[in-house]
């Protein structure tokens, strides 16, 4: 092991040490090929006399900047089934990415407090976990695929642009004092009053490996919210 | 070209006027003259990229997509100020005021006021082999753990970067935070499919699980040595590969070595 590692080391070094050569450190002097160039100037210019020399000042133009509208940013509220520990509110953050028309890419960190199981309740005052334990903190960053885009319309004359949405990723979840591994898929419907405003109706399930009750097992946790975000 | 001197046409009979009447003469030149200074001033600072359009119509469609229906047309010879974009697509607003979405491939078609065609920049090959800063995210294997990882690095030249990590790792005995620093060397920036090796050092906390034995988190410092590969995609986009073996200087008798495997999106800027 010792060996193959400063194996790999001493070749991680060397395949370094061309990049280094092309560093243009300060003390790299530019000046000798700016000097050749100058001399060239010279003497294409001696041998084709300039008749007119043009005074003529360049206008420089100011072409206006196309801003992008990419990044979603937000919040959303809702309701959270963790299993074994019944419904509770979720709130969090969303903050997404589109990439094309197709794909975005979408960032969530949330949170919400586990009740009691059915266990805790026919007990009185057994206590599983503590109420710091009882934080279900969520973070996932996954891949959205805008499935069906459209209109809706409300009344005569309103028409909203929308979109239903999949999306799918991987994350992390801390819950009873460890952190879990999580993987998050869903459906989403995105509603666009303007186009910097989205309204959100989303549907996820956070599937993570628990042994809390005893056994090991995948918990499914099923999680409906609504939440608006604005584009930037 | 040809819009400049429609601007000039339309401004010349106007002065024409103005001479013939020679009592309302003073007032004219002097409406010309502010008009004289301040026209250039106004068309510099004019707040939207305007574009003409040459061929037969322009589509507008009602989103920022080509599933989107369209409802209106712009045509040729008439003109649209770009008011932003989203994804590959342009929020424009004809002269008569409507607003709509045209795509990136059909605004290629119309040109500046100078005639010029108008291109916009998304990112091309040229970039994926020099650019300053990159980014990605990837998902892997850490030692029979799930790693979720990040990065972003600073290009030194256009082979050599130094690169900031951060990743968790999720297992079934323990989980863990990992921050390394490195420097990346890319042999042939120049090929879509480009091998690279990296080393570099880092902080490895690990977290045994709280349903196994009670024990503390163990911070130590840790050296890594890895290889890759990077596959440009499309745009600002490319895919990336890598393995890394880190050293971990345990406070222990032995040190412990650990194989990360991950495969990730990264984008560059």
């Amino acid at each position: 092991m010792e060996t193959r590692s400063r194996v790999l080391l001493l070749t991680a070094a060397i395949a370094l040490l061309p990049g280094c050569a092309s560093l243009h450190w300060p003390w790299h002097k530019k000046a000798p090929p700016a000097a050749e160039s100058s001399s060239d100037t010279t003497e294409q210019s001696a041998a084709t006399p300039r008749v007119i020399d043009p005074q003529v000042e360049r206008r420089s133009i100011k072409v206006p900047k196309i801003r992008p509208r990419d990044v979603e940013f937000g919040g959303y509220y809702g309701v959270l089934s963790i299993e074994d520990f019944g419904s509770n509110p979720v709130y969090g953050v969303r903050a997404a990415f589109h990439v094309t028309e197709d794909f975005f890419f979408e960032a969530n960190v949330g949170r919400s407090t586990a009740g009691k199981t059915s266990f805790e309740t026919l007990n009185g005052n057994l206590q599983l976990l503590t109420p710091a334990e009882r934080r279900f903190t969520y973070y996932n960053v996954s891949l959205g695929y805008n499935f069906l885009p459209g209109e809706v319309y409300l009344g005569r004359n309103l028409a909203m642009n929308s979109s239903l949405y999949l999306i799918g990723g991987v994350g992390s979840t801390k819950f009873a004092g460890d952190q879990h591994f999580t993987v998050n898929f869903g459906a989403g419907y995105r509603i666009l009053p303007t186009d910097w405003l989205a309204i959100h109706l989303d549907m996820q399930n956070l599937v993570l490996q628990s042994d809390l009750l005893g056994k090991n097992k995948l918990t499914s946790n099923l999680g409906a919210s609504i939440g608006a975000t604005v584009f930037f | 070209m040809a819009h400049s001197i429609s601007t000039i046409r339309s401004i010349l009979p106007s002065r024409s006027t103005d001479v013939r009447r020679p009592r309302a003469g003073w007032l004219a030149a002097l409406l010309v003259g502010a008009a004289g200074l301040f026209a250039p001033a106004a068309e510099a600072a004019r707040e939207f990229q305007q574009l003409f359009i040459t061929e037969p119509y322009l589509e507008l469609h009602i989103g920022p997509g080509r599933r989107y229906p369209v409802t209106q047309v712009v045509a040729r010879g008439e003109s649209v100020d770009v008011l932003y974009r989203r994804t590959e697509w342009f929020r424009v607003r004809t002269e008569r005021g409507v607003e709509g979405w045209v795509s990136e491939r059909d605004l290629s078609l119309t040109t500046l006021a100078d005639g010029t065609p108008f291109t916009f920049d998304f990112g091309n090959r040229a970039g994926y082999m020099s650019h300053h800063w990159e980014g990605g995210v990837s998902m892997g294997d850490f030692g029979g753990a799930t790693l979720i990882s990040g990065y972003v690095s600073r290009s030194l030249t256009n082979q050599l970067a130094l690169e900031l990590t951060g990743s968790q790792f999720l297992g079934n005995a323990s989980n863990g935070y990992l921050v390394d620093i490195g420097l990346a060397h890319v042999f042939a920036p120049e090929w879509r499919l480009s091998p690279f090796v990296s080393i570099g050092t880092g902080i490895i906390t690990v977290q045994p699980k709280t349903t196994l034995v009670q024990q503390q988190d163990r911070t130590d410092q840790s050296a890594f040595v890895g290889a890759g590969l990077r596959w440009y995609w499309t745009r600002r986009f490319f895919v990336r590969g890598e393995y890394r073996t880190h050293k971990v200087f345990t406070s222990r008798n032995a040190n412990e070595e650990i194989d990360e495997w991950k495969l990730g999106l990264a984008f560059f800027f």
